[in-house]
């Protein structure tokens, strides 16, 4: 039976595979860097009298691995792994294979192409801007180049998603999409949408000012077109972990999603509402006025609806899973989960750790509140939650049972891969609570530590940042058991992988859904208008203004 | 499924729904009185500035401190690669200091005459990105003795974490 699933789409579960490679190097890479920059905080590079930053090759500045550090991990880590998982997954849902693999792996290529295009820059230190390269900080064109590659290729994702889903509902008219089919299909049209904003400013301000064609820039323009793919980034790195949350972790866990329609409407809110909120990341900015960004303050709280829909969605889940297995009572049904399955563990306490994320995101959505913690430690913090633990660690842990599941392997020690996610989880509430009371207290993020002059002033700073270097740790050896997991599997695991896909049945199926649910354009439509309401006044009020007049600078 | 069933999965999904839009909702008018009604408010459109001519644009062809009425203070301030300029442009020290006494009220207005900076004073309200081609003004009351640490709080190049201030209230 196993050996049926595992064959069933080889040649997608290959192009899975060439998608997660990619990322993978990427976290290592990028992880790596991690645990220098906690180490610079934590005061312990002095001690140790190693200088990481002239003693390894191809590594210049705090900064140049910094942006080594963002660029890794927020694009190529996320974008990589999600583009392969998403793809798989909806052939798996729909039970169809890819239409054209030729244009799949064509995709992959370009993606591929441009990350390599960008790598060149930023490992010969010419494209020190971080992953923001916010203008007019000017870095090498081939960073520009490569990077809108990379983002621009991922539309060839949606279209392959959209040419199998074609496929299937010519098979199956008037049936319901299946449910991780349709999440996937929603990820990829609010991504291909939301960097519309990237590639304008690539192809219109960036590119052509890299090049020499136009003397000057106007960076609050730049600024704003960045936002405005910038933050529905968040939730395409989100959503995927969403769609494991819904559709996966509750058959894992032995029980059923409590209500399909409802998950349907989130993720429909989710396209709705993902885009015209980027202004909340310049609140702090000047040259934008108050109502825009209170617009997108409003539109932001908003989005924090279908995520309080999911809490309960998800919630309701595990506790059916949790009853399943013979819990009872208000919480203790919470001891029954399979704590002992690493790929639930990891995602359970993604779960949890996200909790926090979204508490302190909502401080950062907060307008006026977000002057506290604009640009300090604190978001720092707040990232680490979401993105480096709500969505890596579930990626972990799918990849716990993906792995095994594609290449037929058992996986080597679920044993050292709960320790690894307890350690993750450690770690990382350790490293981003001190984070977070850092911010508080005005200490600024991307800023070298370690080695600021005022520093000295702030004893208070101090007294927390060794729990950086402590937490920062945990998470490296956490990541080094991870890898070893994986390629132990890969290679030293003899048993046969004994792993289903897993498919959540869901107590209010699909078929309690309304139509409305189930149609694309009036979503489509209904996205683009509030996106329209969101940003066209502010791109108008910018536009009139424009002034191409700042030239470049390379102070790195 | 029951019919029973199926009630009840609506009355749970309802009864969750309703406080999803409710703390939102209740968030946003929060804000909203705090921002609109009692005045925290965050930057807002300054008009623009020439970067490569900040030098002779007034007020920053003279930044520094000014008195400009009882007990307010106009602070101008320069950010650039990788300082801030509080004081006459041949100054070369880089940490700057402003003293005021207590209870003044100070309005900075900064801008920036290359790249991108971030400007926060430490234990006030103030916190500015600091734009080329944009000015940012924010005003603070200093009632509370002490040093006001401000650090530069966006990349700005290898030297950002060296960018920094103190005000000192007396």
């Amino acid at each position: 039976m196993t050996t049926e699933r595992v064959h069933r789409y080889p040649a997608e579960g290959r192009l899975a595979a060439a998608y997660f490679i990619v990322a993978l190097t990427a976290l290592a890479v990028g992880g790596l860097m991690g645990t220098f920059q906690a180490l610079n905080y934590a005061g312990i590079d002095e001690i140790l009298g190693f200088n990481f930053y002239s003693d390894v090759p191809f590594i210049y500045s705090y900064y140049q691995a910094l942006t080594l550090h963002g660029v890794l991990l927020v694009l190529i880590w996320t974008t990589f792994f999600i583009c392969g998982f998403l793809l798989y997954v909806a052939v798996h849902s729909l039970g169809t294979p890819l239409p054209s693999l030729r244009f799949a792996w064509a995709t992959f290529g370009l993606m591929l192409f441009g990350l390599l295009l960008a790598a060149v820059p930023i490992l010969t230190n010419d494209a020190t801007v971080l992953f923001t390269f916010y203008p007019p900080m000017k870095a090498s064109p081939l960073y520009y180049f490569g990077l809108t590659l990379v983002v621009v290729a991922t539309w060839g994702v949606l279209a392959s998603l959209v040419q199998t889903y074609l496929v299937w509902r010519r098979q199956h008219p008037g049936v319901r999409t299946p449910l991780a089919a349709f999440m996937a299909l929603v990820t990829m049209t609010m991504w291909t949408i939301s960097t519309a904003g990237i590639a304008a400013q690539m192809i219109f301000l960036m590119i052509p000012w890299s090049l020499g064609v136009v003397q000057g820039t106007d960076p609050l323009l730049a600024r704003t077109l960045f936002w405005f793919t910038g933050h529905p980034i968040v939730y395409f790195w989100l959503l995927p972990a969403y769609l494991s949350w819904y559709t996966m972790v509750p058959k894992q866990a032995g029980g059923r999603l409590f209500s399909d329609p409802m998950a349907r409407v989130s993720f429909l809110l989710f396209l709705l509402l993902s885009i015209p909120v980027g202004l909340h990341h310049q609140y702090a900015d000047p040259g934008i006025q108050h109502a825009m960004k209170f617009l997108h303050a409003v539109f932001t709280f908003g989005v924090f609806f279908p995520s309080l829909l999911t809490f309960f969605n998800v919630v309701a889940s595990l506790e059916n899973a949790g009853r399943a297995r013979g819990g009872t009572g208000w919480l203790s049904w919470i001891v029954k989960l399979p704590w002992g399955n690493a790929s639930v563990t990891a995602q359970l306490l993604a779960m949890i750790l996200f909790a926090f994320g979204g508490i302190s995101g909502l401080v950062n959505a907060s307008y006026n509140v977000n002057n506290v913690v604009h640009n300090t430690a604190w978001v720092v913090g707040h990232f680490h939650l979401t993105v480096g633990t709500a969505v890596t660690l579930t990626f972990m842990g799918v990849l716990y049972w993906l792995v095994p599941y594609l290449s037929g392997k058992r996986l080597f020690s679920n044993r050292i891969a709960l320790i690894q996610a307890w350690m993750w989880f450690i770690g990382m509430a350790i490293f981003s609570n001190a984070l977070h009371r850092l911010g508080l207290l005005g200490m600024p993020r991307r800023s070298m530590i370690g080695d600021a002059p005022y520093l000295a002033l702030q004893p208070e700073w101090q007294n927390i940042l060794p729990f950086i270097g402590v937490g920062g740790v945990l998470m490296t050896i956490s990541g080094l058991l991870f890898f070893a997991v994986l390629i132990l599997t890969l290679t030293a695991s003899k048993a046969p992988a004994n792993v289903e896909f897993p498919r959540a049945e869901a107590v209010s199926g699909p078929e309690d859904a309304p139509a409305i649910l189930d149609r694309w354009r009036p979503w489509i439509v209904g996205a683009l208008v509030l996106i329209a309401i969101a940003y066209v006044p502010p791109l108008v009020a910018q536009l009139a203004t424009l002034s191409l007049t700042s030239p470049g600078f390379r102070p790195w | 499924m029951q019919r029973s069933d199926r009630l009840s999965i609506y009355l749970y999904e309802f009864a969750w729904i309703l406080p999803s839009i409710a703390i939102p909702v209740a968030m946003i008018v929060a804000i909203a009185l705090s921002s609109f009604a009692m005045g925290i408010n965050v930057q807002a459109d300054y008009g623009r500035i020439d970067p490569t001519r900040v030098n002779e644009t007034p007020p920053f062809d003279r930044p520094g401190l000014r008195q400009v009425g009882p007990n307010r203070y106009e602070a101008v301030i320069v950010a650039e690669i990788w300082r801030w300029i509080a004081a006459t442009p041949d100054d070369k020290s880089r940490r700057v200091e402003l003293t005021v006494p207590r209870g003044s009220e100070v309005t900075f207005i900064v801008t920036s005459r290359d790249v991108l900076h971030g400007l926060k004073i430490q234990n006030t309200a103030i916190n500015m990105m600091i734009i080329p081609g944009q000015i940012a003004r924010a005003t603070a009351k200093f009632d509370i003795p002490g040093e006001y640490l401000f650090v530069c709080h966006e990349y700005c190049g290898t030297g950002h974490h060296f960018m920094y201030g103190v005000l000192r209230v007396e």
